[in-house]
């Protein structure tokens, strides 16, 4: 039997649990173009780094779409909400996430999110207290997942009791980043997360009409209530922003959070440290968005000219995939890479991409996995894996354990 | 035998640095990084450990942030002694020795020198005296400036429209307080960007409320009668009435303890190798005395081996690493120190930021945004080569032109990049003052991507 192409064992689930080998392979040719019409596939440190850098380089879903392989990109054209910021270039991406960005972080909100360091510790006790005298638990479903989405609920404006609504938007949305290397396109799928785009859309649409008549202290009143010198955002436009940031802060830290378990759990020297010493989650954190980042590939990116990268011409409309995960362990780059270690002095990554499109939540998701694997370590008594290893998520874009079951003798 | 030299420093050397600011710092915990284990001393005529200079133009006026706490994080053990509060007056090159100014005399076998600059005074010493004309260079000043604006000032003047007292204005208008600006050229920021980039900050600065006067000089300051500063007098004749007077024209080399030494310091700076060894007044390299940071001045191989002076932070860094790595280790093992310039700078809510050498541009192309929402990058272009590239507010993009820059990537740039308008696909010239070309173009690029795996590629002229 011949082998698949690399690109496509990437996707193929069989690789999910451990895909670093196939990294490490993708490194040896750091520019792979395997099929005709697929993706240039890039792992290295530096190239990946270069181009999310270089300003011939889009993001935006209308270029995609231009070159005729994105399933997604059709689906974000062909109606419903606008793009986000996430898939447009500037001057577009550059006015709206800078709106976006005022109702968040500095200069105009500086502290909102150091803010919620208390209440983050209180929903983190709240849920760990609510492990009760179960001796074993789920730390996905009972905790991973449930602490981002009460997190972003509150920030943004959303009543938490509705996420068993909008979690069913929100899936199909999440499963349809995966990119999708079968032949032939899968119609139905698309159609289901334009669906549900839509549908999350009409649901927040219903809370930012109120927020517009009555603002509170939340990222929905914000963001509609902008009017700085870049004008204000549409009513479409607030939309899919909203929807963007519900989706990313529904996944990323979700993985990431598991993620830093998982690893803690297979170096228990680390997670000893940390117990001992909870400033440690500070550099742990960042480690781990090296050695496990949640987001692996940034699949969506295309060139509108030829570029040259290490003397490989690729043409304009050429297909990216950014391979962050394969360049976080680039040898090239990083010494002892394939080791996870916190104490590594200089611990740059491409966890968060880099860039315009750099990831915008990244002061949320530190804090919510400095404080979660902090006190994780701090009340589990003697905690261990029940399955090593665990049972992963279908996505390999976003990528994490469906979930993981964990031992351990009590709570301190 | 030179090997055995060498372990002997390495084990049980004496190593003295000068200047205990930002190089000082950084190169103090790259030799212990790197295993330098003898005996280290650091020496700063300031009372105060290494603390960071940027914030006190910008946070620290708006207090956001206290002069007293902008201390420099410590990245690495460095167990020194520290020799705070006492300037160097003296070096005997022969005998190894730094004086200092209690009498003491300190041995070394390697010596770093990392005296920085200062900030050039108003040049009359009687108006310079009087209460409420400031400068901006430590955190004294800082602390001063900061309390004389708190405390509600009628209009501050700012004499000179570099980045420093840009920086200052923007921060009076952040406060409220009116300011003028008195500049000699025709726009702000015109030294280091050039006409068309200046024209730029000038809109800035004016629709941020700045009476912003080009074309001017100060001819005289006016105190009251008990020495307060009341007045300032321009060349076109005006007067303007201000209780606080910044005084922002530059820095001078802090290279007057070198006096007599033989070694080749003066007003412009130390001079040294890439490798960051000073060169004696006869021109000849020492080996055991290297510079870094604001005071030193180095040849760039990218930039015509012009030899360079930046008084950029980003700079001190590198250089102070560069320095403390050759400063232990063989000929074989030493490295140049090429790092790509890079400034930045905010003010009125822009970040501005630099990369490559701008004022050697001859032509200006906008590459990405444009100059009338203020969002752009612009490429400088010398010889139709890319050897500089500029920002407002699009930071992120810089690394792209900083390889560009290294490769010697042809100017004018010619490709599409996303956000390009019609006004980006024609150079403009660039509009420096008084352009100081070098003679000859660069004939090399830079290769790999680490400072450790960085490689000179040589490319005979084309002609
Ligand atoms: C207000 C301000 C804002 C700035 N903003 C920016 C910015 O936004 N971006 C940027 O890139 N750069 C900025 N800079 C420049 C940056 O701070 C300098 O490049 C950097 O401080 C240089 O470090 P250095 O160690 O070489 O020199 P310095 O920091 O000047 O340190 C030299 C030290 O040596 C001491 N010294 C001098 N003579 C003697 C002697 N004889 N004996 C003992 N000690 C002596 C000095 O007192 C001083 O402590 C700014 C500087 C200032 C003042």
């Amino acid at each position: 039997m011949t082998q698949a192409p690399l690109f496509r064992q990437i996707t193929d689930f069989a690789n999910r649990a451990n895909p670093y080998p196939l990294y490490e392979e993708l490194r040896k040719n750091p520019v792979l173009h395997e099929e005709e019409g697929g993706p240039y596939v890039f792992s290295s440190y530096y190239d990946i780094k270069a181009l999310l850098h270089d300003p011939r380089v889009s993001s935006d879903a209308a270029n995609l779409a231009a070159a005729g392989t994105d399933e997604l990109a059709r689906v974000e054209e062909t109606g419903g909400l606008p793009p986000s910021f996430l898939r447009l270039d500037p001057p577009e991406h550059d006015r709206l996430r800078r709106i976006a960005n005022s109702a968040f972080g500095p200069p105009h909100r500086p502290r909102r999110v150091e803010n919620m360091r208390g209440s983050m510790t209180a929903i983190v006790e709240q849920l760990i207290d609510a492990f009760g005298d179960a001796r074993q638990i789920d730390l996905v479903d009972q905790f991973a997942y449930p602490f981002p989405v009460t997190v972003i609920c509150r920030l943004l404006g959303v009543p938490r009791e509705d996420e068993p609504r909008f979690r069913a938007w929100v899936d199909p949305l999440v499963a349809s980043l995966d990119p999708d290397t079968r032949q032939g396109a899968d119609t139905e799928f698309s159609k289901a997360a334009q669906e549900a785009r839509m549908q999350l859309g009409m649901y927040l649409a219903g809370l930012v009409e109120e927020r517009a008549k009555e603002p509170r202290d939340d990222l929905l009143s914000d963001l509609v209530n902008s009017h700085g010198p870049e004008g204000a955002m549409t009513m479409m436009e607030v939309l899919s922003t909203a929807v963007l940031l519900l989706i990313a802060g529904h996944e990323t830290t979700v993985n990431l959070i598991t993620n830093g378990m998982l690893t803690l759990l297979r170096h228990p020297d680390i997670l000893q440290r940390l117990r001992q010493d909870p400033e440690l989650s500070v550099t742990i954190v960042e480690e781990l968005l090296r050695y496990e980042p949640p987001v692996q590939i940034v699949p969506q990116r295309t060139c509108i000219t030829d570029i040259e990268v290490r003397g490989v011409t690729i043409p304009k409309g050429s297909r990216l995939w950014l391979v962050l995960a394969a360049g976080n362990r680039d040898p090239e780059r990083f010494k002892d890479p394939e080791r996870f270690d916190p104490d590594r002095g200089d611990i740059q990554h491409l966890g968060f991409g880099s860039g315009i499109h750099s990831c915008f939540g990244a002061p949320l998701a530190r804090l919510e996995t400095q404080i979660a694997l902090r006190e994780l370590a701090r009340r589990l008594e003697n905690p261990r894996l029940v399955a090593d290893p665990p049972p992963y998520r279908q996505n390999a874009v976003l990528r994490g354990p469906r979930h993981l079951e964990i031992a351990f003798d009590g709570l301190h | 035998m030179a090997a055995d030299y060498l372990d002997r420093l390495r084990r049980e050397g004496r190593i003295v640095i000068v200047g205990a600011s930002l190089a000082g710092l950084r190169a103090a915990e790259t030799l212990r990084a790197e295993g330098f284990a003898g005996e280290l001393t650091l020496i700063g005529d300031e009372p105060y450990e290494p603390y960071d200079r940027p914030p006190l133009s910008k946070s620290v006026l708006l207090g956001m942030a206290s002069p007293l706490h902008t201390e420099l994080p410590h990245r690495w053990e460095i167990d020194a002694k520290w020799r705070l509060g006492i300037p160097a007056t003296g070096l005997d090159l022969a005998a190894k020795r730094v004086k200092l100014a209690d009498g003491d005399e300190v041995p070394y076998d390697r010596l770093l020198i990392a005296t920085g600059v200062r900030a050039r005074p108003w040049p009359k010493e009687d108006e310079a005296g009087l209460s409420g004309v400031c400068l901006l260079r430590t955190r004294e000043d800082a602390a001063d400036l900061y309390q004389r604006l708190k405390a509600g000032p009628r209009r501050v003047f700012v004499i000179g429209a570099g980045f420093a007292g840009s920086e200052v204005a923007s921060a009076c208008r952040g406060m409220g307080i009116p300011v003028t600006v008195a500049e000699r050229a025709g726009a702000p920021l015109v030294g280091a960007l050039g006409g068309v980039v200046g024209a730029v900050a000038a809109d800035l600065q004016t629709e941020n409320g700045v009476d912003l006067r080009t074309h001017v000089t100060v001819t005289s300051l006016e105190g009251d009668p008990v020495g307060r500063v009341r007045a300032v007098h321009l060349s076109d004749e005006s007067v303007v009435e201000a209780d606080v007077v910044v005084v922002s024209l530059g820095s001078q080399r802090n290279t007057e303890w070198l006096t007599g030494s033989g070694l080749g310091a003066g007003p412009r700076g130390i001079a040294c190798d890439a490798g960051c060894r000073a060169f004696d007044f006869r021109g000849i390299v020492t080996d055991d005395v290297f510079v870094a940071g604001d005071v030193a001045r180095s040849p760039h191989a990218l930039f015509g081996y012009q030899f360079l002076s930046l008084e950029h932070w980003g700079n001190a860094v590198a250089q102070a690493e560069t320095a403390a790595h050759n400063m232990i280790c063989h000929g074989a093992d030493r490295r140049p120190h090429l790092w790509m310039p890079a400034f930045w700078s905010s003010m009125f809510g822009v970040n501005i930021k630099s990369v490559g050498v701008p004022p050697m541009g001859e032509q200006l192309m906008i590459t990405q945004g444009s100059l009338a929402e203020r969002r752009f990058v612009g490429v400088y272009g010398y010889k139709g080569r890319v050897i500089a590239a500029v920002s407002f507010d699009n930071t992120r993009w810089l690394e792209f032109y900083a390889r560009q820059i290294e490769q010697g990537e042809p100017f004018p740039v010619e490709f599409p990049t996303m956000d390009r308008r019609p006004e980006g696909r024609q150079p403009v010239p660039a509009d420096f003052p008084d352009p100081s070309l070098p003679t000859h173009g660069p004939t090399v690029t830079l290769t790999g991507y680490s400072p450790a795996d960085q490689q000179l590629v040589f490319h005979p002229a084309r002609h």
